[in-house]
């Protein structure tokens, strides 16, 4: 098959990522132009292989959404809402605990949670959330709070970063998602969501808080007005922070998905650019040990193909899932494990039950 | 035997044999499949169009005596919900076909107890005096009208070609093997009587397509069944013009108990059939089963068309499977995946 790859133009590609090398920026925008996805799966699952040998992950979690009012409102964005206008919803702490309640019959270990930048909630409610959580299931592992919720909170608490998240995890906090990143380029947050924090201020804050001991996820928003430079920007800034702090997990292409947002009139994403991206990422970040094929945002079925492109996880059972729905995805919010289960032997890999950290749970040999 | 062997006589453009078949089907993975399928695809079509027709599937009856396990669509007689459309009803929708740029109408039905050959030729006669190309009445239906008729297949198919009929399509083929039919459309055609109306087709002239209904309770020898003898009667006769594989649809059917085939399997098939029926010029990806994204996908495993725009879609849609897409969306996913689009009649002629 390798003859394939020479002919499609990738020996030399091929050759440094038998290797194990580090591939340029220039061999990445060979990537992203060429349309030959056999080939880039070719290579990707190389790296795959090397790093996560046939083991694919899932976890068991939960998503928790605790308010959509937000104060960005980014035009990529159809989750976000204006304080007091229709559909805008802030839970109590109680009713996150309900949540919790209500599920504890499941096998869960993860609780995800993240929300809007809201104008008036206090630092002690963001607390209270992870204690709360805490309360009602203390083993569960809180993964909540983007870098830009941070930020915020951090405003709200007059402290530094670390200082804040220092306290956070005293509270309960366990790691960090990815969201926020979206595209770093300052011309596309300029565009697109220009009062969210800067790309190098989330990236700052994700390396702090691997210094603070805490890991964390990155993502990429792909497929609204970004150009393929962009993307390697992007992945280049991740791939020399990872350098630095070596704290994060997984890397998790989001595809963006336009309905009921401020770029309603663009296109969703296509097949080939999801596993492109999937690709890509896998042999780009060659220091990130995961790449995640995320359902929720291309469908169990585009998830499936993107183990075979380079990806080793398919997140979680998720339920609830409302910021990518109100987007107009129409995946399902919730597939069982026993789904995801068969996607994954389907593919001839094993299925691995993990925890948020990559701790192995239960293999389904 | 060894994978490497098969890889270089596939790769030689040999055909392959069933034992080759079935240890591609075991032991190759997805990018080796994929690597072969691409390889035969562009040897086929080294220009490196992906065409697509823009039709509407008009289903005529949904009253049907077959009542297959595995179909969602069909109404029994008794059941007053059933619908028979009017010729009048007929020929509007075929003038929205035309305004839309459509060139054909894919006519099929369920095989209804009341109507006579007569009624049919008259149909196909309305039809036609549109100037539309009627791709119409699958193997199971000539069956039927010549049961009802009395007349041989071959009378049937003369009667309706002198009355307009353009082409056949490929349903009802679902598994051809008897101990699947048996299993789970005992009153359709036989395998047999399937072949044997394409063969009289094709002497006759017309043109036809061939389909797979996989992913139900057949097993992996009977897929290869049915391709071996689509192959050969296609080293027979060379009418059939495209292959279209496509997982049934478990929703609302009375098989609703069966996993629906992934994507990856769907992938998996299609690049089999790509390898396997070297004597078949084309291979349809089916988006209405598989979404666009996926449909796309299947390009770079042995697809080189993207079907049809299906401006009217009734059957699977009753499995609970909606999904839509326009010719400027099929022109761009196409053109997304390296390939340039062409609108095409239903012998693969290019559209002007």
């Amino acid at each position: 098959m390798e003859k394939y790859i020479y002919n499609a133009g990738f020996g030399r590609i091929l050759e440094k990522v038998k290797a194990g090398q580090r591939l340029s920026f220039d061999e990445g925008r060979q990537l992203y132009n060429s349309t030959d996805i056999l080939a880039l799966g070719y290579l990707a699952t190389i790296v795959r292989n090397r790093l996560n040998g046939d083991n694919t992950y899932f976890i068991y979690n939960q998503h928790i959404n605790y308010s959509n009012i937000c104060t960005n409102l980014c035009k990529f964005c159809a989750f976000g809402r204006e304080k007091g206008s229709d559909l805008a919803y802030e839970m109590s702490v109680e009713e996150v605990k309900q949540k919790v309640r209500d599920r504890l019959d499941e096998p869960i270990t993860e609780v995800h949670m993240v929300g809007g930048i809201h104008p008036d909630l206090p630092f002690e409610y963001y607390l209270e959330l992870l204690r709360g959580i805490k309360e009602v299931r203390p083993e569960l592992h809180i993964q909540a709070f983007t870098c830009v919720e941070i930020a915020h909170l951090a405003g709200l608490a007059g402290k530094s970063i670390e200082e804040t998240l220092n306290l956070l995890m005293g509270a309960g906090l366990g790691s960090l998602p990815g969201g926020g990143a979206e595209v770093f380029s300052p011309r596309i947050r300029e565009l697109t969501c220009e009062k969210k924090l800067s790309g190098r201020e989330w990236l700052d804050i994700a390396q702090i808080a691997h210094r603070t001991g805490l890991n964390t996820n990155a993502t990429m928003l792909y497929g609204h007005i970004e150009t393929i430079e962009e993307r390697l920007e992007h992945l280049e800034a991740l791939r020399e922070a990872q350098d630095k702090t070596n704290g994060f997990l997984a890397f998790i292409p989001l595809s963006f998905h336009p309905n009921n947002t401020g770029l309603s009139d663009l296109v969703r994403t296509t097949g080939v650019d999801d596993l492109k991206n999937v690709a890509v990422a896998r042999l780009f970040l060659d220091n990130f040990p995961h790449i995640k094929a995320y359902w929720v945002m291309i469908g169990p079925q585009m998830a499936q193909l993107a183990l075979s492109f380079g990806a080793d996880d398919m997140d979680g059972t998720v339920k609830e899932e409302v910021i990518t729905h109100m987007a107009g995805a129409e995946t399902e919010q919730a597939i069982g494990s026993t789904t995801l289960v068969r996607l994954i032997k389907e593919t001839g890999r094993i299925p691995v039950q993990r925890d948020t950290l990559y701790n192995v749970i239960e293999v389904h040999n | 035997m060894q994978l490497e062997t098969i890889f270089a006589n596939v790769s030689a453009g040999r055909r392959i044999n069933d034992a080759e078949y079935l240890m591609l089907e075991k032991e190759a993975d997805l990018h080796q499949l994929g690597f072969l399928a691409n390889g035969i695809r562009q040897a086929k079509h080294p220009e490196g169009l992906v065409t697509y027709v823009i039709d509407r599937n008009i289903n005529y009856t949904d009253i049907c005596i077959s009542a297959c396990k595995f179909c969602a669509f069909f109404k029994a007689p008794e059941d007053e919900t059933g619908y028979l459309i009017s010729f009048e009803e007929l020929k509007e929708k075929i003038s929205e076909t035309q305004d839309l740029g459509g060139t054909q109408i894919l006519l099929q039905g369920g095989l209804h107890p009341g109507q006579t050959l007569e009624y049919y030729e008259e149909m196909v006669r309305s039809m036609r005096a549109t100037g539309i190309h009627v791709h119409g009445f699958s193997p199971p239906e000539i069956c039927h009208f010549a049961e009802i008729s009395g007349l041989s297949v071959k009378r049937v198919l003369e009667r309706l070609i002198a009355s307009g009929l353009g082409s056949i399509p490929g349903g009802g083929a679902e598994i051809l093997s008897n101990r699947v039919r048996q299993l789970t459309a005992p009153r359709k055609c036989t395998a047999d009587q399937w072949l044997e109306v394409m063969e009289e087709a094709h002497n006759l002239g017309l043109r036809t397509t061939a389909t797979m209904m996989f992913g139900h309770v057949e097993t992996k020898e009977e897929r290869l069944e049915h391709l071996r003898r689509l192959r050969q009667l296609q080293d027979r006769t060379h009418g059939f013009t495209a292959f279209i594989p496509w997982p049934f649809q478990p929703g609302n059917s009375v098989l609703t108990d069966i996993e629906k085939t992934t994507s990856y399997a769907y992938l998996r098939m299609v690049a089999l059939s790509r390898i396997y029926l070297d004597n078949f010029d084309n291979i349809q990806a089916s988006w209405v089963t598989q979404g666009a994204k996926v449909a796309q996908i299947s390009l770079s495993f042995g697809a080189n068309d993207f079907g049809s725009t299906m401006i009217e879609e009734n059957v699977v849609a009753a499995a609970g499977v909606s999904f839509r897409l326009s010719e400027k969306e099929i022109r761009r996913l196409v053109t997304d995946a390296g390939y340039t689009p062409a609108q095409r009649y239903m012998d693969y002629t290019l559209v002007a």
